[in-house]
């Protein structure tokens, strides 16, 4: 059966897209699925040093599809950890306007061939380089942060992910501060779900462990001690069409942790 | 300053600034997505015409209907509708 081809994007920049692409591809691969990932952001290549893979690029994006005799599988670079992961890299001495959508869509259709699912980093903004990003998918997954500026990006993003006639899109909100909801500095998940009224895939606390794992180029999904690579694992298994429920990110107080203790809570 | 934020907080019944995030939010969509959708506003015109043509003549030439901020925290919807002349009697 054909794989799925996946966008993730959110209008507004450095709200996380090329995390939450290494980090999905990376958990859903734990999962034995076949992924690749693709860096569609030309001229600004950032998913191969998040993964860790940036001292093995031979061929990217472009390369490929400027290049009839290059085939897709000589420029993917096969992941060090996992089996099933594998990276094409974007172009980094060229722009947007390099590669065409329709050229994309071919690449999109020619992968999802050989893999489960094909996850696609999008640039920000919503010019030439977003049209060629989302050409080739099935779904946008939308990555916002609880922040005025970001919620008001991901939803013109959703308009446009809406227009170019993808599937109803899904959200991933990320870092959030439970301590900040708690005191009411920070809009919530049920805030931001109230604004969009789209689906919501996963919830990523921020977490200082990210910066660390990006430092070391090795994705958090992979930290089975860390809430932001639970919180990965949980949309991956999600996407696989598990029911899984959402965490909860609150420290749970003595009384609490006294009834798990006695088993009077689950 | 922890326990001044605190102490303020519960003075005042302070919501903390969440609240005014949404509101804000809330009010910049009104007006984000109208006008990426501009046939929402021409479909809604369309339709007021429709109604109030039953009561009364109205000039279409100079009627004018657009989404304003109303100053402060609101979005108003204005409009603009000359009125030739009261229909006697209610078409149905």
């Amino acid at each position: 059966m054909d794989g799925m081809v996946l966008v993730i994007t959110s209008g507004k920049g450095g709200v996380g897209k090329t995390t939450t692409v290494a980090n999905i591809g990376a958990a859903l691969a734990a999962l034995g699925r076949r992924v690749v990932l693709v860096d569609a952001d030309i001229g600004l290549r950032n998913l191969d040093v998040v993964m860790g893979l940036e001292n093995r690029i031979v061929y990217d994006i472009v390369n490929v599809m400027e290049n009839k005799d290059l085939p897709v599988r000589k420029a993917l670079i096969k992941d060090k950890r996992v089996e099933s992961l594998f990276l094409l890299p974007a172009a980094q001495t060229r722009d947007k306007d390099a590669i065409k959508p329709e050229q994309m869509k071919e690449l999109c259709e020619e992968l999802r061939q050989e893999f489960d699912y094909v996850l696609i980093d999008c640039p920000a903004g919503i010019e030439q380089g977003f049209r060629n990003a989302v050409a080739g998918a099935d779904l946008a997954l939308i990555v916002t942060t609880p922040e005025v500026s970001a919620v008001r990006d991901a939803d013109r993003i959703i308009g446009l992910v809406e227009a170019e006639g993808l599937r109803g899109p899904r959200l991933i909100l990320n870092r959030l501060r439970p301590d900040m909801v708690k005191r009411r500095e920070m809009m919530d998940i049920e805030d931001v779900l109230d604004i969009l009224h789209i689906d919501l895939l996963g919830v990523v606390p921020d977490d200082e462990a990210i910066i660390i794992s990006t430092n070391k180029g090795e994705p958090i999904a992979f930290d089975n001690n860390s809430k932001a690579g639970q919180a990965y694992r949980n949309i991956a298994r999600r996407l696989e069409g598990e029911e899984v429920p959402f965490q909860s990110f609150d420290n749970p107080s003595f009384f609490q942790r006294l009834r798990q203790l006695v088993g009077m809570d689950k | 300053m922890a326990l001044l934020d605190f102490l303020s907080r519960v003075l005042n019944r302070d919501e903390g600034s969440k609240e005014t995030a949404k509101q804000r939010l809330q009010l910049v969509l009104v007006q984000d997505r109208a006008s990426v959708n501009p046939h929402l506003l021409e479909e809604l015109k369309e339709d007021l015409i429709g109604v109030i043509s039953r009561y009364l003549e109205i000039d279409l030439s100079a009627m004018e209907i657009n989404l304003e901020s109303g100053g402060g925290d609101t979005v108003a919807l204005v409009a603009n509708i000359p009125v030739r002349q009261v229909r006697r009697s209610q078409q149905k």
